[in-house]
C-alpha cells in the first residue's frame, strides 16, 4: 500500500497577489512550508512544483468568454465596465498583472495533486495554493478567480470516473463548488461555515440540498457566529462521518480554509488552532475507511496569515505524514528568527493557543443549542433515508 | 416589478367539459394545484383547485366506489367568479391580493378576460428572495439611522465613494419610530473598511458586532 504524501509548492504560486493591502496573501504558503521544513517534517523529495493548467482544463468548469476576460485583465486589455460584469476589477478581485497565469498555476497544482493520487504515486496530496471555492462558471467572486476545486472534481469525474466527496471547512460557504455540482449525483458537497445571515456570501442554508439527480447531495451546516471549538468540532465530526457513510465516496477532496480562528479579521467563529488540528485528523480517517486512503487537500481562506495559517496548514501535512504529535510545544526558533522581523504582529510561541485566547463568550448555551438544531436539519434527509 | 415579469406564461388549462379525471391527471403531470378553466376563446370562466378535486373524490376508505364521479365535467366543481390579476399590476399588489383572499394562486387575465398567465405564492416568495438579494454572493450590513430624510442617500454615498456595488437594500422600521434600520447587501467579501468609514462618520452599526448581542 502506498502511504506517502506529496506537497505541491513553488514560489511562483505567490504571484497570485492582488495588491499589498489585500487580505488574501499567498505569502502564507511560504510561511507554512518554512515552518514544516524548520521542524524537519518536509523533505525536498516530497515537494512537487505545480504546472499551469491548460485552457481546456479550466474550461471543464469555466466559460471560454470568462477565461478570455481574465487573460485580458492580466494584460490591461479590458475596460473596467466589462471587467466588472465578470466580477473582475472589483474591490474583492482587483486586476493584477498576469492574473490568468497566476490563477492557472493554482488550478494546475490542484490537478497535479489529483494526478499524484490517482496515478498511485501518492496516497495523499496537498496543494495549499488552491481551495478558491468562490469562483463561478463565468464570474470571479470573493478573492477567487478560477475554482480549482471544481475543476479538479470535474477532472476526477471525467478522467477517472470517481465519486467525489468535497468537504469544505472554510468559515465562508463553499458556494462556487456547490453550485457547480448542484445536480450531479456523483459529487457530494459538504460545507460547514458561519451562517450567511451576515457573512459573505450569504448562501449555504440547510435548505440548499441539491437538485434533480443531485438532490440530497449538497449538505450545508451553517453554524452561528461565536460557536467556538467544541461546538464546531461536534458539528464537523458528526456531519463528516454521517455524510461519508451515506455517500460512500471513492476519494475525498478537502478545502481547508483557515479563517474560522478567533484572530481572523473577516469572520466571527472564535475557533482556536485545536479546531484545525482535528479537521485533518478526521479527514485522514475517512480517507482510509472509505477511499483506500485517497485524499486531496487544498487551502482556502485564512486572513491572519502570521499567527493562524502557518500552524493550521502545517497540521494538514503533519497528519498526512502521521506526525501530528510532533506539533506540540514551542515553534522552531529558526522560523521565529526568520519571520518575526517581517511580521506586523507577535508570532505565536507554541503550536497550541493560550487558554486565555479570548474573553468568554456569553450566550454559549444558546449558540450550542441553535447549532444542534441546525445539524439535525442539515442531516435530516440522510438520517431519514438510512432508517 | 410587474406581474408580467414573473408570471408563468406556459399555463396548463382545461375547459368546462373536461372531466375531473383530466384535472387530476393534469395536476399530477405538471405538479400544479390550480387549473384555470377557459371557453373556446381562451377566456377565463372558472378555476379548479386540488381541494375542489379532493372534495369531489371518494374517501380513501371507499376508493373503489362511485368511480363514475371522476367522469363528471369540471363545470360541476369549478369555482367562479375567479379572483384574477392583470399583467401590469405590481407584484406587491398581487401579494396582498393572495393574502387578503387567503388563496395561493391567481390566474392573470388581460382586459378582455383572456387567460395570459398564472402566478402562485411560490413565484411571489421566489421574487421576494431575489429582491432581498440573498441568492447572490454578498455581505450583509445593518445600520441604525434617525428616521429623517436623506439618511439612505448619505450611507449610499459612502458606498459609491468606495466603488462598492450594492446588491440590495431594505429599509426596516425600528421598534422606536425615531429610528429606521437600513439593511444593505454588498458585493464584498471584506467589508471591514466600509464599516470603519461608517463608524467614523458616526453611524450605529447593528451588525457586524460583538458576541454579547443577539444577531
Amino acid at each position: 500500500m502506498i502511504n506517502n504524501s506529496v506537497f505541491i509548492y513553488s514560489e511562483e504560486q505567490l504571484t497570485y497577489k492582488f495588491n499589498d493591502d489585500h487580505p488574501f496573501n499567498h505569502i502564507r504558503l511560504q510561511l507554512t512550508k518554512d515552518l514544516l521544513q524548520d521542524m524537519n517534517a518536509l523533505s525536498s523529495t516530497q515537494l512537487l512544483a505545480p504546472r499551469i493548467a491548460t485552457d481546456e482544463e479550466i474550461g471543464l468548469i469555466h466559460d471560454p468568454g470568462y477565461i478570455d476576460a481574465v487573460k485580458k485583465c492580466g494584460h490591461g486589455g479590458l475596460s473596467i465596465g466589462i471587467a466588472n460584469n465578470y466580477g473582475l476589477g472589483t474591490e474583492d478581485v482587483p486586476m493584477f498583472a498576469n492574473m490568468h497565469e497566476a490563477s492557472a498555476l493554482l488550478v494546475g497544482g490542484t490537478l497535479q495533486a489529483v494526478e499524484e493520487v490517482m496515478e498511485g504515486r501518492a496516497a495523499h496530496a496537498l496543494n495549499l495554493g488552491g481551495g478558491l471555492h468562490h469562483g463561478f462558471r463565468g464570474k470571479a467572486s470573493g478573492f477567487c478567480i478560477y475554482n480549482d476545486s471544481s475543476i479538479a472534481i470535474e477532472y476526477l469525474r471525467k478522467v477517472y470516473g470517481m465519486r467525489v466527496l468535497y468537504i469544505d471547512t472554510d468559515a465562508h460557504h463553499g458556494d462556487g463548488v456547490q453550485w457547480a455540482f448542484y445536480e450531479d449525483p456523483d459529487v457530494c458537497t459538504l460545507s460547514i461555515h458561519e451562517t450567511g445571515r451576515y457573512l459573505f456570501p450569504g448562501t449555504g442554508t440547510v435548505n440548499e440540498k441539491g437538485q434533480g439527480k443531485g438532490f440530497g447531495l449538497s449538505i450545508n451546516v451553517p453554524v452561528d457566529a461565536f460557536s467556538e471549538d467544541e461546538s464546531l468540532l461536534e458539528m464537523y465530526e458528526t456531519a463528516v462521518w454521517e455524510v461519508a457513510d451515506f455517500f460512500k465516496p471513492d476519494i475525498i477532496v478537502t478545502q481547508n480554509g483557515a479563517d474560522a480562528h478567533y484572530y481572523d479579521p473577516l469572520t466571527h467563529l472564535s475557533a482556536s488552532v485545536r479546531f484545525f488540528k482535528e479537521i485533518p485528523r478526521i479527514a485522514h480517517e475517512i480517507a482510509h475507511d472509505y477511499c483506500d486512503g485517497k485524499w486531496v487537500a487544498v487551502g482556502g481562506g485564512g486572513y491572519d496569515i502570521w499567527r493562524v495559517v502557518p500552524r493550521a496548514w502545517s497540521f494538514i501535512w503533519l497528519e498526512m505524514e502521521e506526525k501530528l504529535e510532533e506539533a506540540t510545544g514551542p515553534l522552531p526558533t529558526s522560523w521565529h528568527k526568520k519571520w518575526q522581523p517581517h511580521a506586523p504582529v507577535k508570532l505565536p510561541e507554541a503550536w497550541e493557543d493560550p487558554s486565555s485566547l479570548y474573553p468568554p463568550i456569553p450566550r454559549r448555551d444558546e449558540i450550542n443549542e441553535k447549532n444542534h438544531k441546525t445539524l439535525e436539519k442539515a442531516l435530516f434527509h440522510i438520517r431519514n433515508e438510512r432508517k | 416589478m410587474l406581474v408580467e415579469e414573473i408570471m408563468n406564461q406556459n399555463v396548463q388549462y382545461l375547459t368546462k367539459t373536461d372531466t375531473i379525471e383530466d384535472a387530476i391527471h393534469t395536476m399530477n403531470q405538471y405538479r400544479i394545484r390550480h387549473i384555470p378553466i377557459v371557453d373556446k376563446e381562451k377566456k377565463l370562466i372558472g378555476i379548479v383547485s386540488d381541494r375542489d378535486v379532493r372534495d369531489a373524490s371518494p374517501s380513501i376508505f371507499h376508493a373503489e366506489e362511485h368511480l363514475e364521479d371522476f367522469k363528471k365535467p369540471l363545470k360541476e366543481i369549478m369555482v367562479y367568479p375567479v379572483v384574477t390579476a392583470h399583467p401590469l399590476d405590481f407584484v406587491e399588489e398581487v401579494a396582498s391580493v393572495l393574502y387578503e383572499h387567503d388563496i395561493s394562486a391567481l390566474p392573470i387575465a388581460a382586459d378582455d378576460d383572456t387567460l395570459v398567465g398564472m402566478i402562485t405564492e411560490t413565484d411571489i416568495l421566489h421574487t421576494l428572495v431575489k429582491l432581498t438579494g440573498a441568492h447572490q454572493p454578498s455581505s450583509q450590513i445593518e445600520i441604525q439611522v434617525h428616521n429623517v430624510a436623506g439618511q439612505l442617500a448619505d450611507v449610499a454615498g459612502i458606498f459609491k465613494e468606495r466603488g462598492v456595488n450594492v446588491t440590495s437594500v431594505l429599509v426596516y422600521p425600528h421598534t422606536n419610530p425615531e429610528y429606521k434600520i437600513l439593511v444593505f447587501r454588498l458585493q464584498l467579501m471584506d467589508p471591514r473598511e466600509v464599516i470603519n468609514v461608517l463608524k467614523e462618520e458616526g453611524y450605529h452599526i447593528k451588525w457586524p458586532t460583538g458576541p454579547e448581542v443577539h444577531p
